[in-house]
């Protein structure tokens, strides 16, 4: 099985066994890393799953539809390598798949 | 958790959720000053879901009541549309409407893309981490004192003593205005708010007239901003991004009362119903003095539970089908995030606040899509911190008398709420 890497602002990592077929952010939920809400459950509405892909694995993934730029648009601290994980299916090309959580203050 | 049920005044002994489905208009303030518009929404969830009302003071409208249909017009604003050219974002149009002179609302809730995000992005950075964390000592020092001053052992108005005071004070940190303007800030976002026939509507001469000196108080401000290097305030990023650096005076006028009404009331009537939750449901609450790693769960589900924005209006800029019935082009669409909150299909046992539901950040209060509030953050981070420093403070807040709620179904907030707040007792601290 796939394993895709989470890795928290304060460099908390987890290595997490995700499905094929399940989103990145299924398998970030799945695993408690703190940080990926999914408030809409992973319908591209929201932008609480918001991820920076690793900068070796951007190149790997399927671009990004118009809407998951859309809600990208309405979300803060936006980079360059931002996505919504929820729109990243896993595949098992994409095992090592390394990911960073953006801070989110509470 | 209803109130009472009480007989129609307008047609006798009959009760509206007595009434045949098409006589139906939920549109009425007085239903949602008693929550008596809860069993009506049930019902309209249960047989007719996607529901037309041919009459009523706002003219026709669609009610969309549940929450995977409301889901899906608020992630599809290409058919739905916010926009100020097609009557905005309130079942109200006339509030939104320019007449010959009038004040028109044009901030960029009510735009659509593109023109929504380029202004959006402008004052997003607001909200930033960054920006949260250098926010966040200041909201738990005035917190702190706010709660220190309250006075123990007699009753007082937590609306105003806390709940407006502290939300004043935030307004006036996003916009860096002196805190001796705040109530002005605050006047302006409720006369904006307020629609024709709910509390604290005036008339639209007297809204356009003193708008123009919220333009003229932000105008100053915003020559004086541009003028300066940039800095983290609202009207410092206007000043300062080349896509809101040049707008015209409505338009500006639009985006600030914008940021005024998002991070006034509704963070404001959240406040005041976490006290009323803390009365309504007694045990759920005594559970985060032995664990206070609740907060986070309780104030999502406040948020979900007093839903302070009742509705948002879109308009179908084509024909469109749901559920079996074909809304047109340019009809009115209503989507009742109370109602959505309450849909005993997403969130058992809905009138109940549960810190334990799996899916308590799915609450629409916030709204979904392009337009998800903004402020979010802010406001969660707020009601935690003032949650943080009742639950080291006090060991309760009892209300002493029934609140008295805004008679408005845009508004769900409170007017007043007299409470008498009890110390910890030495014993109880930890």
């Amino acid at each position: 099985m796939p394993i895709i890497v989470y890795i928290e602002p304060d460099g908390t990592t987890h290595n997490i066994e995700v499905p094929v077929g399940w989103s990145v952010m299924e398998g970030a939920k799945g695993a408690a890393v703190r940080g990926i809400d999914a408030d809409c459950g992973g319908n591209c509405a929201c932008g609480t799953c918001h991820v920076y892909v690793d900068a070796k694995w951007t190149e790997q993934l399927p671009r990004g539809d118009d809407m998951e730029a859309a809600i990208l648009e309405s979300t803060s601290d936006v980079q360059p390598t931002s996505r919504l994980s929820c729109q990243i299916k896993v595949t098992e090309q994409l095992d090592g798949l390394t990911v960073r959580v953006p801070l989110v203050v509470r | 958790m209803n109130n009472d049920r009480q007989s129609d005044p307008q047609s006798g002994a009959i009760r509206i959720e007595d009434l045949p489905i098409e006589q139906i208009d939920v549109s009425q303030h007085r239903l949602f000053e008693t929550a008596e518009v809860l069993p009506v929404f049930a019902r309209l969830r249960r047989e007719a879901p996607v529901h037309y009302c041919p009459k009523s003071q706002f003219g026709p409208y669609w009610s969309i009541t549940r929450h995977e249909d409301i889901m899906r017009v608020d992630t599809d604003p290409v058919t739905f549309s916010s926009a100020i050219q097609n009557g905005g974002v309130s079942i109200d149009d006339r509030l939104m409407r320019a007449t010959k002179g009038d004040f028109r609302f044009e901030g960029f809730i009510a735009k659509d893309p593109p023109a929504h995000g380029r202004y959006r992005k402008a004052v997003q950075p607001i909200v930033s981490a960054e920006s949260l964390q250098n926010l966040r000592s200041l909201i738990q020092e005035r917190t702190d004192r706010i709660l220190d001053e309250l006075p123990v052992g007699e009753q007082f108005d937590w609306v105003e003593r806390v709940s407006v005071k502290l939300t004043t004070m935030m307004m006036a940190t996003l916009f860096d205005v002196p805190l001796a303007d705040a109530p002005k800030l605050a006047y302006w976002s409720d006369i904006t708010g307020a629609i024709e026939g709910a509390d604290g509507f005036v008339s639209y001469e007297h809204r356009t007239e003193q708008l123009m000196k919220c333009l003229d108080y932000f105008s100053a401000l915003f020559k004086e901003r541009a003028a300066a290097p940039p800095k983290f305030d609202l009207i410092s990023m206007l000043a300062h991004d080349p896509d809101t650096c040049n707008l015209q005076p409505m338009d500006f006028l639009g985006q600030v009362l914008l940021l005024i009404v998002g991070s006034n009331d509704t963070t404001r009537n959240s406040m005041s119903a976490s006290i009323n939750c803390l009365n309504l449901f007694p045990d759920e609450f005594r559970k985060m003095w032995a664990d206070p790693g609740l907060i986070d769960a309780m104030v999502k589900e406040v948020v979900r539970w007093q839903t302070p924005i009742a509705h948002q209006r879109r308009t179908a800029v084509k024909d469109v089908v749901m559920r079996d019935q074909t809304i047109r082009a340019g009809d009115k669409v209503v989507m009742w995030y109370y109602s959505g909150n309450r849909d005993e299909t997403v969130f058992p046992n809905p009138d109940r606040v549960r810190f334990d539901r799996a899916n308590i950040n799915h609450h629409l209060s916030f709204g979904f899509g392009i337009h998800r509030c903004m402020g979010m953050r802010v406001a969660e981070l707020q009601l935690r911190i003032l949650w943080q420093a009742i639950l080291e403070r006090f060991e309760a807040i009892e209300l002493v008398a029934a609140p008295k709620r805004i008679r408005s179904i845009s508004r769900n907030g409170y007017k007043e709420m007299m409470v008498r707040v009890t110390p910890r007792s030495a014993r109880t601290r930890q």
